[in-house]
This record gives structure tokens, sequence and C-alpha cells, in this order.
């Protein structure tokens, strides 16, 4: 059973990709093999910043042999088809037999592929590998047309097997396989050969390269660990940043270095995240403190003077870029304590979007909406409006400008250094949150305020354009700002009927996107459209409020027939905001799904009015989906299910509605005046139920329901000779219906 | 190895460039005499990095980042500087070897350094070219831009060509130990009169940041980009036959100055802040433009491969 050895020497390849090759080598070429034949016992995959490895151990030494039998055309078909089929089969005419079958005689072929070894399988394969390889970006160089992720330097492809090693022989662009490479750039660059995987990493050690890039970030973490911890002191973790220094070294060597006393004041974010962006230094705090005292820097390579001047170049490297921190710290702590006057205007100056206006046009829509939205969750308006317009002020300091993945947290370190209160400054930061599905949520009244009205003007604005997400392009990050208030609204439990703050936006951004063109009194009459929003919170009626005003003042109003500014308004909003609604409601259910909430379950749920209410969607949907499971939930389906399969019969049979009271007075059996009465009793509970939120007590209520709709359903012919009793029938199962539907739409449950 | 000598001063270490990259065969050419952001510019770079015919070129160009002006006061920034370029094209296959090669030579000891090879990118949105490539870490430091160019003009490069980029002032600064650019040695220190980096820049740093930030005259800045932009269309819009020689003459490289000219006005504007977000890309787009039609013209020339039998390679 021979084992493969591939290595793949390149230019230095960049570290967030090489894992990813790593695992793309190994299907790859693992996959072309097995297609072509042969079967493997175990295999893996390496990366460093020089080079992709391939270990393939237990190969089979050849494809197998494959005989084939295949049947050609009739004897009587025409020369030109039997000469076609010799072609196909590769064989010859007297090697041919004929058999006798129900419609006819054949020619039969017996095709034999001959089994290949595996040397000719994989000098056939791997190039294939090489030529198509899927690098994120790829590159040619010099005058040849190869395409690889940096200049492909060297291959080595060795078989081995107990009796020796044998070069795989190929050829990729003048590139020739053979079994030679070399060690360290620097600190082993002679060239060795090697015969097996197990001898190559033995001599790439001992030429100064850790094959596993694994190894190499333990080697790194645990060292790091031991510097620190020799002085007192611990390093930050960070995964992210040592899968990356673990792909930028062969030889990692682990140095501890320290940070001007100067620039030890800075806040600990601002260190770290310059440190780690342009240098790629861990942290090391002082677990006492939790500052930041010292770093620590990776090299690759020793040195006779044991990393001295390896440390005080990346010494001095830290000060000038620390240095430059230092000074947009200051600087922007003068205009902080200021009032930050200049930021709010310099926002005036920078384009959100070209069609959505600058950043200040955008600020100001969202302070607005916070004030809308602060009493309904009892925050106060004049705060949230102060907290929204100065959450984004950062934006124009000169660190976040350097360091953009500091905003927010520089504005609140900004706001507290220009005297506001603790609450308003921590919007700064909370507002932009949740940023990733697990990041944490904000639950402090101001700060949901804010966070739920930036994301609702960021959905309602690009909703208003027509950029919507599509497929995988969702460049305005939207389903994440969706997403966002969700988990806000879910994870504190808020009862907040979104219809109308999308309305009210969306008129603000038609306002917006209309202002420059619009004639006059079109913009003060939509402003009376939010206002009434405002007070009633609807947008239909609002609307028409103000379009009754219009059309009873007369004279010197603005246009209002088709084609009008206000008409398309009218017209577009409620579409748009119906089309936002389902796009929450889609966000909601792929949500819902990881709890493992059935996907009918919900769709029953939002089938229900008050479904711009997120929280009430889920508590229903939690309570269904865990009700259905018991047998008092099969009951209430089951129930259900009966009598709207025999209303919907009938109604589509009649081609009427059956949809008025049911009465008492033209029963005729017990089961059915027990019906009614069972009825009676349970809209008596359903109803405070309902009132109280307890949907799992409605629901019981509900199920209850199905032993006198059984019996009903035994002793009574629901399609009685008398119409009149017929119709009381069918209006009876209406009214089944509409009690059991109170907190979802049945129908919708598959099952 | 003989142990690499440390050079004294900033002209020093150009010197030895020059020496490295001449005994490695590169034509030394000098600096392009017009005002540019960065090496690239020079025509010995963009546009002979399009087309077949091989090339291989050194050189020191002044460069200039009006944004970047400090007064003379930042120890690290300036907003004029000197970038070195060396352009091999096609990139030979020990292009690795021979710039680690020229850091040795201007005295960095390489069983003492960390040296390292960190992905970076390069695009330019006014040249319309990106490559591939890293920046090189010395220490911790970035002291050169590696590039193998792909697309220059809008146009795919072949053979590609592998690009150098020493930003000279840091390099050398830190090569000869100094913490404020304008206390390095430009000659040798005990030259009879030694002057430093600052008796030669300090007092001009001053004056240009004055000029670029408070007073260039935008009006007349966006007149010259517009005459630039027009004079552009109007040099590459001329038949190709010269009717007063009778012979075909693509006038590839004046028209490429106007391209440049009007890269530096838009820096220049940028510079006076007078250029919004939105109006930026615009800007960016309109040079682009001209350096895309600059290619398309350069490719139609003898320099860039073409020939009366073959006409343009692509």
């Amino acid at each position: 059973m021979p084992d493969l050895l591939l290595e793949l020497f390149s230019e230095e390849i960049p570290a967030r990709m090489q894992a990813r090759a790593a695992d793309d080598l190994k299907r790859l070429a693992t996959d072309a093999l097995v297609e072509a034949g042969l079967t493997y016992a175990s295999a893996g995959a390496f990366s460093t910043p020089r080079r992709l490895v391939l270990t393939v151990e237990g190969l089979t030494e050849a494809s197998p042999t494959l005989r084939e039998e295949r049947r050609g055309p009739r004897d009587d078909a025409p020369e030109k088809a039997l000469e076609g089929f010799l072609r196909a089969t590769g064989t010859t005419r007297d090697a041919l037999e004929l058999r006798e079958e129900k419609k006819g005689r054949f020619y039969v072929a017996q095709v034999v592929t001959e089994g290949r070894p595996a040397a000719t399988i994989i000098a056939e394969a791997i190039p294939q590998v090489i030529r198509n390889f899927p690098w994120p970006k790829s590159m040619r160089w010099g005058a040849g047309a190869l395409r690889w992720v940096r200049p492909l330097h060297q291959i080595v492809c060795v078989l081995s097997a107990e009796d020796g090693a044998e070069i795989v022989p190929f050829e990729v662009d003048g590139i020739v396989a053979g079994n030679r490479t070399e060690g360290h750039r620097f600190m082993a660059p002679e060239p060795f050969s090697v015969s097996s995987f197990a001898d190559y990493e033995t001599k790439l050690k001992r030429a100064f390269v850790v094959l596993s890039a694994e190894e190499r970030a333990a080697h790194i973490w645990e060292d790091a660990g031991n510097l620190a911890f020799a002085a007192g002191l611990e390093p930050v973790e960070d995964k992210g940043l040592l899968t990356e220094v673990s792909g930028l070294v062969e030889w990692p060597v682990v140095l501890m270095g320290r940070i001007g006393t100067a620039f030890l004041d800075l806040p600990p974010e601002v260190l770290q995240t310059s440190m780690r962006e342009h240098q790629k230094f861990f942290s090391v705090r002082n677990p006492k403190t939790g500052r930041i005292e010292r770093f620590i820097t990776v090299a690759n390579r020793e040195t006779a003077d044991h990393g001295a001047t390896i440390l005080a170049g990346n010494e001095k490297v830290l000060s000038a870029r620390l240095s430059d921190a230092r000074f947009f710290w200051e600087n922007d702590l003068r205009i902080a304590r200021d009032g930050m006057g200049p930021w709010a205007d310099q926002l005036s100056n920078v384009t959100f979007h070209a069609r959505l206006g600058t950043q200040a046009e955008r600020i100001d829509r969202i302070a607005r909406l916070a004030r809308e939205i602060a009493p309904v969750l009892g925050a106060k308006p004049d705060d949230a409006d102060r907290a929204a317009r100065i959450a984004k002020l950062d934006l124009s300091s000169e660190m976040v400008f350097e360091f953009p993945e500091l905003q927010g947290l520089m504005g609140r370190y900004y706001a507290e250094a220009a005297g506001l209160p603790a609450e308003i400054a921590a919007v700064a930061q909370d507002h932009y949150a949740p940023l990733g599905p697990s990041d944490a949520v904000p639950d402090a009244p101001l700060s949901v305020t804010v966070a739920l009205a930036d994301k609702i003007d960021t959905l309602t604005g690009f909703w208003a354009i027509d950029e919507k997400p599509t497929g995988s392009k969702d460049p305005y990050a939207l389903r994440r700002a969706a997403l966002g208030v969700i988990r806000i609204l879910l994870s504190n439990g808020l009862r907040v009927n979104l219809d109308r703050f999308i309305d009210s936006q969306l008129v603000k951004h038609k306002i917006a996107l209309n202002r420059a063109e619009a004639k006059e009194g079109e913009i003060a009459a939509l402003e009376d459209v939010l206002e009434e929003i405002a007070d009633h919170g609807v947008f239909g009626a609002a609307f028409e409020t103000v379009m009754e005003a219009i059309r009873k003042n007369g004279k010197d109003q603005p246009q209002t027939g088709e084609g009008s500014l206000l008409r398309s308004v009218g017209d577009l909003v409620p579409d748009l905001s119906t089309d936002l609604l389902a796009f929450f409601h889609d966000r909601l259910k792929v949500y819902l799904k990881g709890e493992g909430l059935r996907h009918d379950v919900i769709d029953a749920c939002l089938a229900m009015p008050g479904h711009d209410d997120l929280s009430l969607i889920v508590m229903r949907a939690r309570a269904l989906g865990g009700f259905l499971g018991t047998e008092d939930g099969e009951n209430l389906l089951q129930g259900y299910k009966r009598a709207a399969n025999i209303l919907a019969q009938a109604e589509a049979a009649d081609g009427v509605e059956y949809r008025y009271g049911a009465d008492v007075k033209f029963t005729e059996t017990d089961e059915e005046r027990a019906l009614f009465a069972a009825l009676e009793r349970a809209e008596g509970a359903i109803g405070p139920a309902l009132e109280a939120e307890d949907f799992a007590a409605a629901m019981t209520e509900m199920a209850h329901l199905r032993g006198p709709i059984d019996a009903f359903f035994e002793a009574v012919k629901v399609n009685a000779d008398s119409q009149i009793v017929r119709r009381n029938r069918l209006n009876l199962l209406h009214r089944i219906v509409e009690t059991c539907t109170q907190i979802a739409d049945l129908g919708r449950i598959e099952g | 190895m003989s142990e690499p000598v440390r050079p004294k001063s900033f002209q020093e270490i150009i010197l030895r460039l020059q020496t490295y990259w001449a005994a490695r065969g590169c034509a030394i050419l000098q600096p392009y005499d017009m005002e540019v952001g960065a090496g690239t510019f020079h025509p010995a770079t963009t546009l002979r990095s399009l087309g077949t015919r091989p090339w291989t070129a050194a050189y020191v160009q002044p460069s200039r980042r009006p944004t970047d002006g400090r007064y003379g006061e930042n120890p690290n920034r300036l907003q004029h500087y000197y970038q070195y370029q060396v352009l091999i094209k096609p990139s030979p296959p020990d292009l690795q070897a021979l710039y680690l090669g020229s850091l040795e030579a201007i005295g960095i000891e390489m069983d003492l350094h960390d040296i390292r090879f960190v992905e970076d990118d390069w695009e330019s949105p006014t040249l319309g070219a990106w490559g591939l490539g890293w920046e090189v870490w010395c220490d911790g430091m970035e002291v050169s831009q590696f590039t193998y160019f792909q697309q220059v003009g809008g146009h795919d490069c072949h053979p590609v060509s592998g690009e150098l980029t020493y930003g000279l002032e840091r390099l050398a600064m830190y090569v000869l130990g100094v913490d404020h650019v304008m206390d390095m040695p430009f000659n040798d220190p005990q030259s009879a009169i030694a002057l430093s980096y600052g008796d030669v820049f300090r007092q001009t740093e001053a004056e240009y940041s004055r000029w670029n930030f408070d007073l260039a005259d935008t009006e007349k800045l966006l007149g010259d980009f517009e005459r630039a932009e027009i004079e552009c269309a109007r040099i590459l819009d001329a038949p190709e036959v010269d009717p007063k020689t009778g012979r075909r003459i693509v006038m590839a490289h004046p028209a490429y100055d106007q391209c440049i000219k009007a890269s530096h006005i838009f820096n220049l504007l940028d510079a006076r802040g007078v250029i919004s977000v939105t109006e930026r890309q615009a800007y960016i787009g309109r040079v682009r433009a001209l350096s895309k039609r600059c290619a398309d013209a350069f490719v139609t020339t003898a320099a860039g491969g073409w020939t009366p039998e073959t006409g343009a390679e692509r």
C-alpha cells in the first residue's frame, strides 16, 4: 500500500487563505484519486506560509480492471451504426458477439477497462487540481499562464512504499515534480530530498519548519503564556490573531516587548486595536489592574542575539504607531470636551448613501424616530433625541477614521469626556448592537430605543429607494439589521407594534427623497401625515385624514389626484411597509428555526392580526409549538380540522360563506345542544385567557371541545334535509373554527 | 557573505540601491519630470508594464502627497518624499531573492532581522490597476511594497511585471537608526559641510504644507483639471498618421502627461478639502478614464508591442 506525499512550494501564501487551501487540497486531490478508481486509508493536509502539503496513506497500487458488457446496434442496423459502436467501444468486429433478444439479434461487446497504476493516475489528477485550484484570488507571474495564489516554484510528489520511493512524474507549466524541497527561508535554505511523509516532516523540523499550523499556534500560545506569566502578566486571548500569526511564520519565536510609558494611559481598546491591526501583536495585560502593559510579537526565526535586534525594532515601530494613536486621542478629547460641535458639522458633509443623504440627515431622522419610540419603551423622548444625536458623532473623530472598528466605543469615551450622563454616553456604543448573531443585545431603555430607531431607519431607507437584499447580495447588511431588531425585541420581551414606526419612517424617507422636487404644500402635507401617525398610529387613516382636510380647504392646496406626489406616497407606503414586515417575518422564521420551532407553526401565527408585534408572534408560536406535542394539542387540531374540512367543502359546493351566528333554537339533537353549551363555556374561558395572554390555557379550553365535536359528528348529519337546519349546523361549524383560530390559523398546520 | 558595512547617510542608501540594481541589469532611469503621487506613475512603470516587450528599470521618484504635509514637524510624515522603484517584466523567478539581496546591500544584516512577506494587495483606482503581493516587514516595520501587476489601465498584464517600491525615508531612518526624519544625515556626516534631511527639506515642507492646505487656488486648480482632461482627449483623438512627417505617431506619452497632471491636481484639491465624498469618486473615475485611454493608446505603439504586421497585441 503506497503513500503519497505532495508539497506545493510557493512564495508567501496570505495567512487568511492557508487553512482553507489545505482543506481544499485534501478534498480535491482525494476526490480526484477516488474518481479515478483508487482508494486510500487516510489523508491529511498542512499549510505553512510557503507550502501546501498533502499526505495520502494506504493508497491502492492500481485502479481495478473493469469489465463491462455493452449492447450495440441490431444486426440489421446500417453499417454506419455498427462502425460508430466499434469506435465508441474500441473493439473490432470479430470480437463482437451476437445475442438473441426479444426485439431481434444485437451485437454485444465486452469492454475491458484496464486498471492503471496509482502513479499514472496521480500524475494525471494532481496537475488538474493545481490548475483549477479554488483560491479566493489568484495571479499569474512572469510570462507563464498558470494561476496560483503567488508564484509557485517547486512541486514534490513522491509515492513511497516499503520497497522504496519513486517520484511521480508530471509537469505543470514547466514546473517538474521531484523529491527536493528546502527548509526555512533564512535559517536553512539548502535544498534536500525526501522519500516519504515521515521523512519529510522530520527533515523539515530539522530545517526549522513546523509543518502543522495547529502545532505552531499551540507553541506560540504556550510560550506567550510562559513569558507573560514570568512577568506576573497574562496575554489577552485573540483566536483570530493567533491563527493569522501562525500563518505568517514557519519557525515561531515568541518575544515579549515593552510599551512606552507615555502610551499606557490610552484606552486599552485603542492599544489593543492599534497593536493588533498594525503590528499583529498580542496584548499583555496586568491581571490585577486590567491594564495593558506589554506586547507579544512572533518572529519567524532565531538569531544570535536572541531576538534583541528584532524586539528593539518592533518596539520602535510600535512607538511610532502609538504616537499616532495618542495624537488622535488627544486631538479628539479636545474636541469632545468642547462639546463635539465640529464633529456634528462635519457629518453634514459626509454622504451616508447617494440617495439617502448625508450622515447628518440620517442622524436627524433617527433622532425623530427615537423620540417616537421612546414612550413605548419607557425612555424619555428628550433623552432619546439627545442620545441619538450624539451616538454617531465619533464617526468624525480621528481615532475612528484610523480604526473604524472602534466606532461606538470611542463615541462613548468622547461623550463621557463631553460630560454627558453615563446612560446617554452608553448609547453611542450600544446602539450598533447586536452586530453578530451571538453578540450581546442592549437592554437599557435608551440604548434599545436608539438601536431600534437606527436599524429601522436603515431598513426603511433602503426599502424606500428599492435597494433590498437579493440572493447572496446584501451590501448594506439589511438582514443583519432586521435580525438585530428581532433579537432586541425578543430578548427584552418588548411589545412593540412595528407597523407604525415603519410607516412613519418610510414617510420621512419619502419627504427627504422628494424635498427638492416637491411643489408647494406637498411636504407640509406629508409632515401633517407624520403628526397624524404619531397621534393615531395608522398610516392609512392618518393619510386619509390629511387628504380629506386638503380637499375641504379647496383652493391653493397641493394636488391629490393620480400622478401627484401625495397620491404616490399614499399608494406606495402601505406596499413598502407590508413588504418590509414580510422581510422581518422571513428573518424571524430563520431565527426561530434555530430554536427548533416548526415552519408551519410560525406561519400559522404569522397569519394572525397583530403580526407586527414580533414578541406576540413568538409567544404564540412557542405556546402552539409546545401544545401541539401534547394530547390536548392533538385534540385541538383534530377537532378543528374536522369542523373546518366539512365547512370548507360545503362552502365550496354552495358558493357561499357560512358566517352567521348559529342559533340554538334550530337544534334537533342533544349532541348539537351539548356542542352549543361547550362552545358557550369555552368562549367564556378563552376570552379572559387571551386577555391575559395565557395562550396555553386558552388552547386547553379549545382542546376540550374535541369531545363534543366528535359526539356531534357521530350523531348528527350536517347535511340535513331542512335547509334551515343545515345552514344552522354549518354556521355552528364556523363558530368552532372561529373559536379555535384565535391564537393561530390552525389551517396552516401540517399533519 | 561578507559583513555589510553600514551606510552613513540617506544618499548612500540611494547610491547603494542604484549600484545594486544596475549590477542586476536594470536600466537606471532618472525621476520623471512631473509631479506624481508615487513612483508607479512614472511612465517607465505604468506604460512599460503594458504590452509584451521585456523591460527592466530602476529609479528614484520624488513623490508628492499634499494631504500628508505636517509642516516638517512630524517625525515620519512628509508631503514630498522619495520612492525607489524597480520594475522588471517579465517578473524573474528569483525576484524575492533579488529583493532580499538589495536589503543586504543597504546594510540590513539578514542574520539579525526578521523579514516577512505579509499579504497586501495593491490597487490604484486612478490607474485602473491592481496586483497581488505583499508589504515586506523588517522587524514589524513595512519597508517595501512587492507587487505582481495583474492589470494596468484596464489591460491584463501579459507578461506580468514585478514591481518593488521602497519608501526611502522610512527605510533609511530604520537602517541609520534615526527617530526623526529631519535629523537624518543627507550626505556623509563627516563631510566638510554635513547636511541633514532637515537642512534640505524642513523649510520646503513648511512652505508646501501652507500652500497645499490653505493657499492653493482651488478655482485655478479646478480649471487646470478640466484643461488637462480636455488636452488628454484631444491628443488621443488626433489621427495616428502625422500629416507633417507622414509617419504613424500615436502620442501616448504626451497624453499620459496630462493624465499625471490631472491626478496630481486632484490630490491638491483633496488636500484643500474642496472635494466631497461623492465628488471624490467621480474625480477618481475621471482620472481612471484618462489612464485607460492612455493605456489603450500605448499598446498601439511600438514600445507597447505594436508592429505594422500584427497590429496591437490584443
